[in-house]
C-alpha cells in the first residue's frame, strides 16, 4: 500500500518537474526567438551607410544616423543628471542616514518614483520642463525627464553596492581619525564602484529604450539637421521605430527591422558590458 | 606632529544630505504638476460626463470609463497569463534546475527585461497580430488579447526575478525537514517552500501588475486603439484602448490648456494614484514578510 | 600619572542592552592595563567609549564622565576626530584596508591632511620599525596588505596606529586570530611600547593577562568587579567572583 503510494508520488513528481521544465522553456523561447528573428530580418539592412547617413526620400531611405546620435545624446544627458544625484542619494541612505521617519519617507518616495508609468513621466516632463521652465521640446527637457525616471534604479544599486563593502572597513577607517566623507571617498566608494557602474549602465540602458517619456518632451521625427544645442529637439531610435512602424505608409520593412536591430544591439550591448564588469569585479576582489 | 584639527566636512555632507532628500522633492514635484494641469478638468467637465462610457473628444465626449476598463481588462488577462509562467519558471529555476541551467537561463530572462517595449510592440504588429488574425479568424489582430500577451512577456521577468529571490530566501532547513519526513521534492515545493515564500511571491506579482498597468508603447501599438467598453465576452479579441495609450497618442495633438489637454492630465493623475497604491501595497507586503521572518529566524 | 579618569560610566544601547553599569576606574599612563573577564562583560564596549567609536553604533544613553587630558570626552562638543588620533585601536581580527602596505600605515596621517611625501615615508618607516615589521616588508611597501600573513597583517594594523603617534594604544584581543609565535611577538612588542605609550588591552585569555599586566580590571556583566596592581588579581583576588573566574570555575 505504502509502496504504491510512494510510487504514485514519484510519478506525480516527475510529471510535475517536466511541466515546470516545459513552462520555463515556453517562457524562454519567445525571448530567443524574438532576438534571432530581428537579427535575421534586420541584418540585411545594416551597412556602414545605414548607420552613418541621414534619412532620405521622405525618410523612407538612407541611413538613421540622426536617430542614433539622438539616442546617444539623450543617454548622455540622462547620465549627467541622474548619476551624481543618484549615487550621492545612495551614499546618504547607507552611510549617513539613521533609520527614522524621514528615511522611511525617502524610501517610499523612491518606490513611488520607480512605479510611475513612463507616460506619466512624459506628462510631467511636458508640464514642468517643456512648458513651465520654457525649455521647449528639447534634448534638455527629455534628458531631465529621463533622469528622474532613472533615479530609483541608480539609488538602489548604489545602496546595494555600498552595502556589500564590509563594515569593518568603516570601523577601522573611523578609528584612524577619518571623517565620514573621507571614509566613503577613500575606501568605500572605490570598492563599491564596479557595482555602482553596473547599476548605472543598467539604468541608462532602460532610459535609452524608452519612448513614452520623450514623446512630448524632446523627440521629433523629421530633423533637417543634427541638433547642435541642448535646446534643440532630436530624433531618437525608439521614437523613430514607433513612427516608421505605425505611421509611415510604404516604409520598407527591411529598414524597419534594421532600425530595430540597431536599437537592440545598443541596449543589449550595454547589458553585456554591465554583466562583464560585474563578474570581473567579483574575481578581482581582494577581500 | 602638526596635524590640522579637522572636524566633519560640512559642505559635502550638506550636498549628500540634499541628494538624499531629493527623491521626496521629485515625487512632490510630479504630483504638483499633474494636479496643476489635470485638476482643472474637474472644473471644466462635469463628473458625470467624465464617468460616461463614451470617449470621443472631438465631439466633446470625455467619458474615461472605457479607458479604465480597457487598462484593467488587459492587465488582468496579462497577469493571468504571466502568473503560471512567471511563477513556474521561478520555481523551476530556484528548486529544480541544476546550477548550470540556472546560470544560463537567469541572464536570458533578464535580457527580456532589457528589451525596449517599442521593440516588443514592433514584433507584435508585424508578426504576432497577423498570426492571431489568421489563427483565430478574427477581423483584426490588434486586440486586447494581443496586448495582454505582450504585457505578460514584459512582466514575466519582474515576476521571475523577485519570486526566485523570495524562494531562495527560504531556509534550506525547511526543505530538509520536509524531505526527512518522507515528502517528495515536488510535494515539498508546493506544501512547504512556496507557502514560506508567499509574501515575496505576492510582492512579485504586485510589481508585475504595476508594470503591466503602466506600460504604454507596446499596448499602443497592438491593441487597436478603439475606446470601447469591453463588456462582451469576445471583447478580449477585439480592439481596445488603455489609459496609457490614450495619453500617448492624443497628447501630441491637443492645444495646451484645452479641456482635452486637462482631461489627459487627469487620466495621468489616475494612473499615478493607481501605481502608487500598487507599489506601496507591494512594499508593505514585503516589509511585513521581512519582519516576520526576522522574528522567526532570530 | 593618570591617563584616564573614568567616573560613573554607564551606557545603554538601543536594543536595551545595558553594556556598562557605573564603571569607575583610573588608567595609569605608560603602563599596560589589562581588562579581562568572560564574554559579554562590557570590555569591548568600554574600549570603544575611550575613543568614541561607539558613535557608530546605536547608543541610547551614555552617562558619567571620562576625563582625558582635562576634558570630558563624552561631551558632544569634543573633537572626536582628534581624539581618535590620540587614542588608537587594534582590533581582534586583522583588518587591512584594501590598499598597499604603505598606504595602510600612512592612512591616518593622510586623512589628517599630511601631504608631504618624505614626511610620510619617514613616519611609515618609523612605525613599521616599532612594530618589528620593517625588515620583512621594506622592499614591498607597494604590495597589497593582503599579501601578508595573519601575524604580519596584525602588525601592519599596529603600525597604522603607531604612525599617528598616539598617546594611548588600545588592543581588543589582538592575538586571538594568531598562532603562538606571532602571539609571543606581539606580547614582546607591547612590553617595549609601554615605555612610550599607555596600553590598554583585552587579552585573549587569563594566562596572557597575567603575563603582561601592570594593572588589571575584572569585568563581569557590565561592572568592574575588581581592580588591582600587577598580578594581585590573579594570585590574591579579593572578590570571590574574580577568584572563581581566574581559577576556571566559570568562563
Amino acid at each position: 500500500m505504502k509502496a504504491a503510494r510512494s510510487a504514485r508520488s514519484k510519478v506525480v513528481e516527475t510529471l510535475g518537474f517536466n511541466l515546470l521544465r516545459l513552462i520555463t522553456l515556453i517562457t524562454v523561447i519567445p525571448i530567443v526567438g524574438l532576438v534571432v528573428y530581428i537579427v535575421i530580418k534586420g541584418a540585411p539592412a545594416i551597412s556602414w551607410e545605414f548607420i552613418s547617413q541621414s534619412p532620405t526620400n521622405g525618410m523612407r531611405d538612407g541611413g538613421i544616423l540622426p536617430a542614433i546620435i539622438g539616442t546617444l545624446y539623450l543617454t548622455l544627458g540622462t547620465a549627467i543628471f541622474s548619476v551624481p544625484i543618484g549615487v550621492l542619494a545612495g551614499i546618504y541612505l547607507l552611510e549617513y542616514a539613521t533609520e527614522n521617519r524621514w528615511t522611511r519617507l525617502i524610501r517610499i518616495a523612491i518606490i513611488n518614483l520607480a512605479g510611475i508609468p513612463s507616460v506619466v513621466y512624459g506628462l510631467f516632463g511636458l508640464g514642468l520642463f517643456v512648458i513651465f521652465l520654457r525649455f521647449g521640446t528639447s534634448i534638455l527637457a527629455a534628458s531631465l525627464t529621463l533622469s528622474i525616471m532613472t533615479l530609483p534604479v541608480i539609488i538602489s544599486t548604489t545602496e546595494e553596492a555600498l552595502h556589500s563593502v564590509p563594515s569593518s572597513f568603516r570601523v577601522v577607517s573611523t578609528s584612524l581619525g577619518a571623517t565620514r566623507w573621507q571614509t566613503v571617498r577613500r575606501i568605500i566608494l572605490p570598492q563599491a564602484l564596479p557595482g555602482i557602474i553596473t547599476g548605472v549602465i543598467l539604468g541608462l540602458e532602460r532610459a535609452a529604450g524608452e519612448t513614452a517619456p520623450i514623446l512630448f518632451t524632446g523627440a521629433t521625427f523629421f530633423l533637417p539637421q543634427l541638433p547642435h544645442s541642448p535646446l534643440d529637439a532630436t530624433m531618437a531610435l525608439p521614437y523613430h521605430i514607433f513612427i516608421i512602424s505605425t505611421q509611415i505608409p510604404g516604409m520598407p520593412i527591411q529598414i524597419q527591422y534594421g532600425t530595430v536591430l540597431v536599437l537592440l544591439v545598443f541596449v543589449l550591448g550595454m547589458n553585456l558590458v554591465a554583466t562583464l564588469i560585474r563578474s570581473r569585479a567579483r574575481k578581482k576582489r581582494q577581500w | 606632529m602638526n596635524a590640522p584639527k579637522r572636524r566633519e566636512d560640512p559642505v559635502i555632507n550638506a550636498v549628500i544630505r540634499i541628494s538624499g532628500y531629493s527623491s521626496i522633492l521629485f515625487v512632490l514635484l510630479i504630483l504638483f504638476f499633474l494636479l496643476r494641469e489635470g485638476l482643472p478638468a474637474l472644473a471644466s467637465t462635469p463628473l458625470k460626463d467624465l464617468l460616461g462610457t463614451r470617449w470621443y473628444p472631438i465631439e466633446g465626449y470625455f467619458g474615461i470609463l472605457p479607458l479604465i476598463l480597457g487598462s484593467l481588462l488587459i492587465t488582468i488577462v496579462a497577469t493571468l497569463i504571466a502568473l503560471p509562467f512567471g511563477i513556474g519558471a521561478a520555481v523551476y529555476l530556484s528548486e529544480v534546475a541544476p546550477s548550470w541551467i540556472r546560470e544560463v537561463l537567469k541572464p536570458l530572462i533578464e535580457i527580456l527585461a532589457g528589451i525596449p517595449s517599442v521593440v516588443l510592440g514592433f514584433i507584435g504588429i508585424l508578426v504576432f497580430a497577423p498570426f492571431l488574425r489568421k489563427f483565430l479568424d478574427i477581423p483584426t489582430g490588434l486586440t486586447a488579447f494581443t496586448g495582454a500577451v505582450l504585457l505578460a512577456l514584459i512582466s514575466i521577468p519582474t515576476i521571475v526575478s523577485v519570486a526566485e529571490d523570495a524562494l531562495n530566501t527560504v531556509p534550506n532547513s525547511y526543505r530538509q525537514a520536509s524531505l526527512a519526513l518522507g515528502a517528495t521534492r515536488w510535494q515539498t515545493i508546493w506544501d512547504v517552500t512556496l507557502p514560506a515564500a508567499k509574501s515575496g511571491v505576492l510582492t512579485a506579482v504586485m510589481l508585475g501588475i504595476g508594470r503591466s498597468l503602466g506600460e504604454t508603447m507596446a499596448v499602443m501599438m497592438v491593441t487597436g486603439n478603439a475606446p470601447v467598453m469591453p463588456l462582451q465576452l469576445n471583447s478580449i479579441f477585439r480592439p481596445i484602448r488603455t489609459m496609457t495609450a490614450t495619453i500617448a497618442s492624443e497628447m501630441g495633438e491637443v492645444a495646451s490648456g484645452s479641456q482635452h489637454y486637462q482631461v489627459l492630465f487627469l487620466i495621468g493623475i489616475v494612473l499615478f494614484l493607481l501605481s502608487l497604491s500598487i507599489n506601496i501595497g507591494a512594499s508593505i507586503v514585503s516589509t511585513k514578510a521581512r519582519k516576520r521572518s526576522e522574528r522567526l529566524l532570530s | 600619572m593618570k591617563e584616564f579618569f573614568i567616573r560613573n560610566l554607564s551606557i545603554t544601547y538601543s536594543d536595551n542592552n545595558e553594556s556598562l553599569r557605573n564603571v569607575n576606574m583610573e588608567i595609569e599612563a605608560r603602563a599596560i592595563t589589562v581588562l579581562f573577564g568572560p564574554a559579554g562583560g562590557g570590555k569591548s564596549t568600554f574600549l570603544r567609549v575611550l575613543n568614541r567609536l561607539n558613535d557608530l553604533a546605536d547608543v541610547k544613553e551614555m552617562k558619567g564622565e571620562v576625563l582625558f587630558h582635562g576634558e570630558n570626552i563624552l561631551d558632544p562638543g569634543i573633537n572626536v576626530i582628534e581624539l581618535r588620533r590620540k587614542v588608537g585601536m587594534v582590533f581582534s581580527r586583522p583588518v587591512p584596508l584594501p590598499l598597499s602596505i604603505f598606504d595602510n600605515v600612512a592612512y591616518g596621517l593622510v586623512m589628517a591632511g599630511e601631504r608631504n611625501q618624505s614626511r610620510l615615508r619617514e613616519a611609515v618607516e618609523k612605525a613599521l620599525k616599532q612594530a618589528f615589521l620593517w625588515d620583512e616588508v621594506h622592499d614591498r611597501l607597494k604590495d597589497s596588505a593582503y599579501s601578508l600573513s595573519g601575524g604580519q597583517q596584525q602588525r601592519v594594523c599596529l603600525a597604522r596606529v603607531l604612525a599617528l603617534e598616539p598617546e594611548v594604544i588600545m588592543l581588543d584581543e589582538p592575538t586571538s586570530a594568531l598562532d603562538p609565535i606571532a602571539t609571543a611577538n606581539i606580547e614582546d612588542m607591547l612590553r617595549e611600547l609601554k615605555n612610550q605609550y599607555t596600553i590598554i588591552i583585552v587579552p585573549h585569555n587569563v594566562q596572557q593577562a597575567a603575563r603582561i599586566a601592570d594593572y588589571a580590571a575584572f569585568f563581569l556583566m557590565g561592572e568592574v568587579v575588581e581592580f588591582g596592581k600587577g598580578i594581585e588579581l590573579f594570585q590574591v583576588p579579593k572578590d570571590k567572583r574574580t577568584s572563581d573566574y581566574v581559577t576556571g570555575r566559570f568562563g
